[in-house]
Formats: C-alpha cells, sequence, structure tokens
C-alpha cells in the first residue's frame, strides 16, 4: 500500500497504524489501523482504559517499540517516517523534535546522576558545547519550568525533589532542546490531584509560550477536559472517536465513549450523605474510637523518625461507611492498618471492637480478627498466585470456623455469586480474572466471616473506570444488605462522596475537617480541603475552567 | 477474544507438561533451545552412565586382574582396553563409566540435604525476622567468607576422619559440599521471603488471623521457591567440581571403594609428563562434559524464566504470526 507523506504544517501523521506482539501464547493485536495527526501548537489527548493501545500508539512517534513488536503503517514525524528510521536517525530525532515524559517521575530520573547532569545529557548529545554552556541551558530549562532557585538546585539528586517538582524536572529535560513535540504518557497519575492541576497547568504554559504540540496519553477523563483541544478515544486498539473536546464532553458520538463518561464518578452526583441533615449511625454503638491516636516511624540509625499519624480521633459507629480522604503521605492507609493490627501505635489510644489496641497482643486480638474484613489496594497482588480464588475465598473459613470440604465450598460458591461472580470461577487461578473480578472476589474473601467492620483501602484505585463504577456499585448494595460498618479509604473525593456518608479528611497526618459527606465537600471550611476539591478535575471542560480560575484564586490568597 | 482462551489452554495443560525442564523446553526457541538440549542431553547421558555402569563396563572399577592375570599398567589404549590402564593397572573406561555413578550420589546426597535445611532456616529465618535471624545470617555470612573448598577439606576430615569406604566417603563428600551450598538457598529462599513478607496476599493472610506456620507454609513456601530449580542445576555442578576437588587433593574416596574422577586426575598428573594422556583426558572429559550439561541446563533455565532474556527466534514469531492469522 502507499502512504502520502504529511503535510508539512503537521507535526505528527500516523497513519493506518497496526502493531501485534509477539508473546508465549501467541501473536497479540494491540492497535489496529490507527490514524491521526498533530498540528503544531496543539495538545491532544489520546483516552482509554487499560490495554486499549493508547501507550504503544503515542510510542511510535519516538520511534519507541517492544522488542517483540511488529509495527505495519507509517508514523511521520515532521515528515519523517519513524517506523523505519536507523538507530542513528532515531537517535537524532529524539530530544530535538521529539520527546517524552513519562508516568513516575521518580523512576523516570537516575538517583546518582543530580537532575542538572540528567537535563544536560540530552543537551550534549546533540549540542557540541562545553560544560559550561550546557549548564547555563539546564538552568534556563529548570527556570523555564518554574523551579525555584534554578542555580543552586541544579546540582541536588531527585530524592531532594518532591514528587511534582521531579516530574517538572522531567518535563525540563523533555523542553531543553525545544523539541517541536512531547508525547506525555501519564504525567500525572502518579501525582496528588493538587500537584496534578500544577502540572497541567504547566503543560498549558508550554504550549502557549513554546507553541510545542502535545500528545498526552490517559485514562482520566477530568485531566482531558482540562487540557485538551482535541480528544481521540481507544478501545481494544481501535480508534473509537475522534473529536474536539467540547464536542466530545457535550455531543459523544459513540456509545463507549457515552458509558466512559457515564462511569465517572462525579462530586455531588449521587451522594451518600444526600438528604442527611446529621450524623445518620450517631446513635449505634461505636465500633472504632480513636483518642489521640499517633502512629511514628523509628527513623534509621541517626536520622529522625517520621510521624505518620498525629493526634487523630475519630469514630467509627456500626453500620456506617466512614470515608477517609487525603493524599499521599497523609496517613489514611497507616490508619487503616493500625485499625487492622497490621501497624503498630505508638501513642494516645485506639478501640477496635472494644480491644484497646495500645496492648496489642497477636494472641488476643485474634478472635476478634474475624469481624474485620479488609479489602487491598491492588487486586492483583492480594491473592496468592499458586492457589485458585476458591482457596483464596475459603482461607478465613478454614482459620477461623472448622467446617468439612463440602461445606466449605458451598459456603464459597455462595460467597462468590454474592459478588456476582460465577461460582464456576473457584476453580480459576488469580491471574485468569480481570482486575474488576479480582477485587469483588477480594469482596467476597473480607466478607467471609460477615465481618462488623471492613476496611477498604483504596479498592478501586487500580481499576479502570468503568469497572471501578462496577465494583463500588456491589460495595454500595452489599454493605446495605448486609449493614458492616466500614472505613473506606481512598485519594478520590468523588468516589468518597458516593459511598461515605461521614468524611474526615487528612493532611499530613492529621485530620484537619470531618463532617457530613455533603456538607465536607460542598462548603469546605479548611483551605486545604477546599484546594483539594477545587485541584479535582471534572469531566466537563466549562466546569473544568471555571475550577481553574479558582485555584489561581486559592495560590493568590495563600 | 483470542488471547484469553490461549491463556486458558495454557494454565490447564497437564501437569507432567508443566514441569520445571518441561515447561522451559516448550517455551524456547532459536539458540536458546538448543542450548537447553545440549545441556539435557549432556545430563541425560550421565544419569543413564551412572544406572547402566554395571552393564556397559567391561570390567569392575577396582579390578585390576582377570583369570588371564595381572592387567598391564599404564598400557596404551587397545582392543581389551579401549580407553588404556592406569598406573594401578585399573581400565580407564571402566572407571569413568563408574565415576558417574559416584557423581550422581554426590549431586544427589547433598543438594537434597542442602535443599530441606537451607529452605527451612530461610523461611523461617526471612519471615520471623528478631534475633534468629540476624544470627543465621552472620552464621552463613561466615560460611560465605570461608574458602569453600578448604571447609569442605575441614569437614570431610571431621566426618570420616581420614577412613573412606564407598558410604562414608560419599556422605562425607556430600556433607562437606551440604555446609557449603546451605547458605546460598538459605539467602535466596530468605530474600524472597522479605520480599514477599510485604505483599498484600500474605498481610491478607494475616489480617484473617492465620497462625505463622500456616503463612510459611501455604502462602510464602510455594512462591519463595519458584528459583530453587536453576540453583538446584547450578549447584549440581557446583557439587560434582568440589568433589573432583577434594579427590584431586587426596581427600576423596579411594580408588577401591569408588571410582571418583578427581582421584583419578591426581593420580593422572604424572602420566602426563611421560606422555601417557589416556589417563587423565578420559576422566577430565567426564567432569567438563558433565559440568558443562548441567550448566547448560540451569542457564538457559535462568534465562528463559526472565521474560525479557528470553529470545522468541525469527523463525518461530513468523509461524506464530501466521497461526494467529489463520486462527
Amino acid at each position: 500500500m502507499s502512504h502520502t507523506h504529511s503535510e508539512p504544517n503537521q507535526v505528527l501523521s500516523v497513519q493506518d497504524l497496526s502493531i501485534d506482539f509477539v508473546t508465549d501464547s501467541g501473536p497479540v493485536p494491540a492497535v489496529r489501523g490507527v490514524d491521526f495527526s498533530v498540528q503544531p501548537g496543539e495538545i491532544l489527548a489520546i483516552v482509554g482504559e487499560s490495554g486499549s493501545g493508547k501507550s504503544v500508539t503515542a510510542r511510535t512517534a519516538l520511534g519507541i517499540m517492544a522488542e517483540n513488536g511488529a509495527a505495519r503503517g507509517a508514523v511521520y514525524l515532521k515528515g519523517q517516517d519513524m517506523l523505519h528510521a536507523s538507530g542513528a536517525q532515531l537517535r537524532r530525532a529524539r530530544g530535538r523534535d521529539v520527546s517524552m515524559v513519562f508516568q513516575e517521575p521518580s523512576t523516570a530520573l537516575n538517583p546518582v546522576y543530580t537532575v542538572g547532569w540528567q537535563i544536560m545529557e540530552g543537551i550534549r548529545a546533540h549540542n557540541k558545547i562545553g560544560r559550561r554552556q550546557a549548564k547555563a541551558r539546564a538552568v534556563e530549562a529548570m527556570r523555564q519550568v518554574g523551579i525555584p532557585d534554578p542555580e543552586r538546585r541544579v546540582d541536588y539528586y531527585p530524592h531532594q525533589f518532591s514528587g511534582g517538582q521531579k516530574q517538572r524536572v522531567v518535563i525540563a529535560a523533555a523542553l531543553a532542546l525545544r523539541p517541536s513535540l512531547i508525547v506525555a504518557d501519564e504525567p500525572t497519575t502518579a501525582l496528588d490531584v493538587t500537584v496534578q492541576a500544577e502540572i497541567l497547568q504547566l503543560l498549558r504554559q508550554v504550549r502557549e509560550e513554546l507553541g510545542t504540540a502535545i500528545v498526552i496519553i490517559t485514562h482520566n477523563m477530568g485531566v482531558v477536559a482540562d487540557i485538551a483541544d482535541r480528544v481521540i478515544v481507544m478501545n481494544q486498539g481501535l480508534v473509537i472517536e475522534q473529536a474536539k473536546a467540547l464536542d466530545l464532553f457535550e455531543n459523544p458520538q459513540q456509545d463507549y465513549t457515552r458509558s466512559l463518561l457515564e462511569a465517572v464518578p462525579h462530586l455531588g452526583r449521587s451522594s451518600a450523605s444526600k438528604d442527611l441533615e446529621s450524623r445518620a449511625h450517631a446513635e449505634k454503638p461505636v465500633l472504632v474510637e480513636a483518642r489521640d491516636l499517633s502512629v511514628h516511624y523509628p527513623g534509621r540509625l541517626g536520622a529522625p523518625g517520621f510521624t505518620a499519624v498525629n493526634g487523630v480521633s475519630l469514630e467509627i459507629h456500626a453500620g456506617e461507611v466512614y470515608g477517609l480522604v487525603g493524599e499521599s503521605g497523609s496517613g489514611k492507609t497507616t490508619i487503616g492498618r493500625t485499625i487492622a493490627g497490621l501497624n503498630r501505635m505508638t501513642g494516645g489510644s485506639l478501640r477496635v471492637l472494644d480491644y484497646e489496641m495500645a496492648d496489642f497482643r497477636e494472641r488476643s486480638f485474634k478472635p476478634l480478627r474475624e469481624q474485620i474484613g479488609f479489602v487491598f489496594q491492588d487486586p492483583a497482588a492480594s491473592f496468592n498466585p499458586q492457589l485458585t480464588i476458591g482457596q483464596c475465598v475459603a482461607e478465613p473459613l478454614n482459620v477461623h470456623r472448622s467446617l468439612g470440604p463440602r461445606e466449605t465450598r458451598a459456603r464459597v460458591g455462595g460467597l462468590l455469586e454474592s459478588v456476582q461472580l460465577p461460582a464456576g470461577y473457584a476453580e480459576r487461578y488469580p491471574h485468569e480474572l480481570s482486575g474488576g473480578q479480582r477485587q469483588r472476589a477480594s469482596l467476597a474473601r473480607a466478607l467471609a466471616l460477615e465481618p462488623k467492620l471492613l476496611i477498604a483501602d483504596e479498592p478501586t484505585s487500580a481499576l479502570d473506570v468503568s469497572v471501578q463504577a462496577k465494583v463500588l456499585e456491589l460495595f454500595l448494595e452489599l454493605q446495605q444488605q448486609l449493614g458492616f460498618a466500614a472505613l473506606f479509604i481512598s485519594h478520590d473525593l468523588a468516589v468518597v462522596d458516593m459511598l461515605a456518608s461521614w468524611v474526615g479528611v487528612l493532611l499530613r497526618g492529621e485530620l484537619v475537617e470531618e463532617g457530613l459527606g455533603s456538607r465536607v465537600l460542598s462548603a469546605p471550611q479548611h483551605p486545604y480541603t477546599q484546594r483539594l476539591i477545587a485541584s479535582l478535575p471534572v469531566p466537563d471542560p466549562r466546569e473544568q475552567a471555571k475550577r481553574r480560575a479558582l485555584i489561581e484564586q486559592l495560590n493568590l490568597a495563600q | 477474544m483470542s488471547t484469553i482462551t490461549v491463556t486458558e489452554i495454557k494454565a490447564h495443560a497437564p501437569w507432567w507438561l508443566r514441569l520445571p525442564v518441561i515447561s522451559h523446553l516448550r517455551m524456547s526457541s532459536g539458540l536458546q533451545r538448543g542450548m537447553l538440549i545440549a545441556g539435557l542431553v549432556l545430563s541425560l547421558l550421565l544419569v543413564f552412565t551412572a544406572l547402566l555402569a554395571p552393564v556397559i563396563a567391561p570390567f569392575d572399577f577396582a579390578q585390576n586382574r582377570d583369570a588371564s592375570g595381572a592387567f598391564p599398567r599404564q598400557s596404551a589404549p587397545d582392543d581389551k582396553f579401549i580407553w588404556g590402564t592406569t598406573v594401578s593397572g585399573y581400565d580407564v573406561f571402566s572407571r569413568t563409566l563408574y565415576g558417574a555413578q559416584t557423581a550422581v550420589w554426590v549431586i544427589i546426597a547433598a543438594v537434597v540435604m542442602s535443599i530441606f535445611l537451607g529452605v527451612f532456616l530461610g523461611l523461617v529465618s526471612g519471615y520471623l525476622g528478631g534475633w534468629f535471624d540476624r544470627v543465621m545470617v552472620v552464621l552463613n555470612d561466615a560460611i560465605y567468607a570461608f574458602p569453600s573448598l578448604l571447609l569442605a577439606i575441614v569437614m570431610s576430615i571431621v566426618i570420616s576422619q581420614g577412613q573412606s569406604s564407598l558410604f562414608g566417603g560419599i556422605m562425607a563428600a556430600a556433607v562437606s559440599i551440604t555446609v557449603v551450598f546451605i547458605p546460598q538457598y538459605y539467602r535466596v529462599v530468605r530474600a524472597e521471603v522479605i520480599r514477599l513478607k510485604a505483599e498484600p496476599f500474605v498481610e491478607s493472610a494475616q489480617v484473617i488471623g492465620a497462625s505463622s506456620w500456616r503463612v510459611m507454609g501455604t502462602h510464602l513456601l510455594r512462591n519463595a521457591t519458584r528459583t530453587l530449580p536453576l540453583i538446584f542445576t547450578l549447584n549440581a555442578s557446583e557439587a560434582l567440581l568440589t568433589l573432583a576437588g577434594l579427590g584431586f587433593l587426596g581427600f576423596g574416596i579411594e580408588p577401591t571403594a569408588a571410582s571418583e574422577w578427581g582421584f583419578d586426575l591426581n593420580r593422572a598428573m604424572s602420566d602426563a609428563t611421560g606422555g601417557i594422556w589416556w589417563t587423565g583426558l578420559f576422566p577430565g572429559l567426564a567432569i567438563v562434559l558433565t559440568v558443562l550439561g548441567l550448566t547448560l541446563v540451569g542457564e538457559s533455565m535462568n534465562d528463559l524464566n526472565d521474560p525479557r532474556l528470553r529470545r522468541i527466534s525469527r523463525k518461530k514469531a513468523k509461524r506464530m504470526i501466521q497461526k494467529g492469522a489463520a486462527a
């Protein structure tokens, strides 16, 4: 087949691209007949769920292809065919014409070199210039991405920067040679929402000041609404829809796009505490009571320790869903783990089912364990890969109840059915299930002994939005049916709002705000909560533009 | 989707296709497959030689006379003694064949003993931690720091006190090798257990209230021992080398108790300068081929276990794509 060379004013032109991967179990089609182009200064978002082929597609713009991949079609970067370019041609183009921003800034930077060295590496690979000159350009690049005091910090090592600043450094390195295109692969997924807002702002600013075209790969519809001019929706290697951002959100043409947009949880829509005036379960007995709870991790020899939780007081009543919100490092997971007896507390008092955790002994706490269920974040890692799903779900029954094998099997079948999995799945191994199915099985295991209290630590953050919606729905249904109390830990405010009637906001180990979900999230009192809510991108470009203005106001007020 | 059905088939393959070496053979291709097959052929050759030595060998390993009188000493290969005879009048061919028996016994004894002890200690010390873990780590480091052959010599003197019957000699060699190898299994299993200990599936067993023994037995053991077939093959070759080294230094097994390649090499040392090549060549070759075979199997398994090191040859990739297109 013949391909027309790209028009001169296009930065990137992808024509009829198909990619296959050869694996142990045969070739797997990853991308099928994808066509799109990027104009100078345009921000194009490629959205899709995991496995949709969005990353492999965008990476071909840099000529990056896994060793077992085979591509057909054409990818032209400023007129150069990137699929058939030689190693030397690719090296020349990378950095100068196109560069990349990775998802995880802490692994994209080499920990043993200074950030300045890493920015200079790209500069010196393309220009025969001296060390001093290269360093001056590195400082300039760091200033451009808004790192304060770049002359001094150019000699810092990556660990001396925060996550958001590390991502700024990665962007500075990508910008150092003024490429016409930046491919950003989930650049904000590993970051907290407040930092995410800053990075998106930076990318927008880069486009305006330098006219750089940006291809941003993301699964987050809020990010798309915030930054994109044009959107490509991908599913199973196919382009489902291609439209201007405004058109896509206001008038989606395809069913898939519509279902994707519907699955995104909205703050304030279907809130669990919609019609409530006061705490609904205030009369019920208290299951968990923390008074000035602190958890302190001792440092290594000589180094100061780290206080993960600092004087937190909260109560969880029977039958209530308590939502604990906070960014990474706020101590929300530590609180959940301490209640489950996985961490030791160091100060204050914590009573769990009338057991004082300050005097924790595994032996005396063990009988209480059957009344506490725990759902972990990563469904892939929370099952023993060597056991079948049935054996995993039967674990709590085997430990606490001595039922016969037949009765156990019947119970496991019933549990799986209650989480809407066919009983036949008991014979399967965890890796044969999808992420959502695994998380439902994980819920079945946590509920096997009909616990009074369930601790769910970010149970849906590893899942795609459409899957997340189904799991959350199931969670709500089971909670209403069985009436267990739950501590629901999440960084996603919209998810917490959907499930929890009583919400607590954590900031660096301290509970800064607590109250009825609808009240905390619609009229936040603490400035941090206000910032947190303003930073949460909503899947609506017009609404998002208003929020952006609000963040700027809050930033100015600080 | 085609991918789902393929993984299903793979997971439900009969158990014998999922055994370590066989599954490796099935997923290999190209040069890697060649290496693995060469290694397997050499290793199987060793096993069959050991099993069939009494049938194939024309003489016993300690036989230096027959009905027609004493054997000639250091005689060159001829029709009767196809690989010649040694300085003591033993038939080199027969001794080399019987040497395989000793090698296999020592490998099995040494590796089995060290695997059970090493895995058990690694599991307990990695999971429970505390003072036991610290003491074990120091102890194992101390053994590691010791030159292994020197340690093996000391052990063989302690165990057999210079006497060496067949059983005593084999056990002396095996135990001394065991002591050297325990730290390797201990280290690998302990490191793996410490990594797995932080995995959510272990924590989910803990929050359920499973006892430590249950966690170690059902959740850690099977996940921590995946790399063992690999260490097993690599250690097997090292065990053989240590045995040969012991024999070469004169701490091995007496020639009348069993045939041992290292000891024969030691005896052949003075022959080499006199132009008598056959007494040293064949036991030496036997050692080289056995070690080569076991190492090839181990290294190929190592590469095949890691998907990043696993190569799919162009031919195979083409075949797979064609098959996929047809389906």
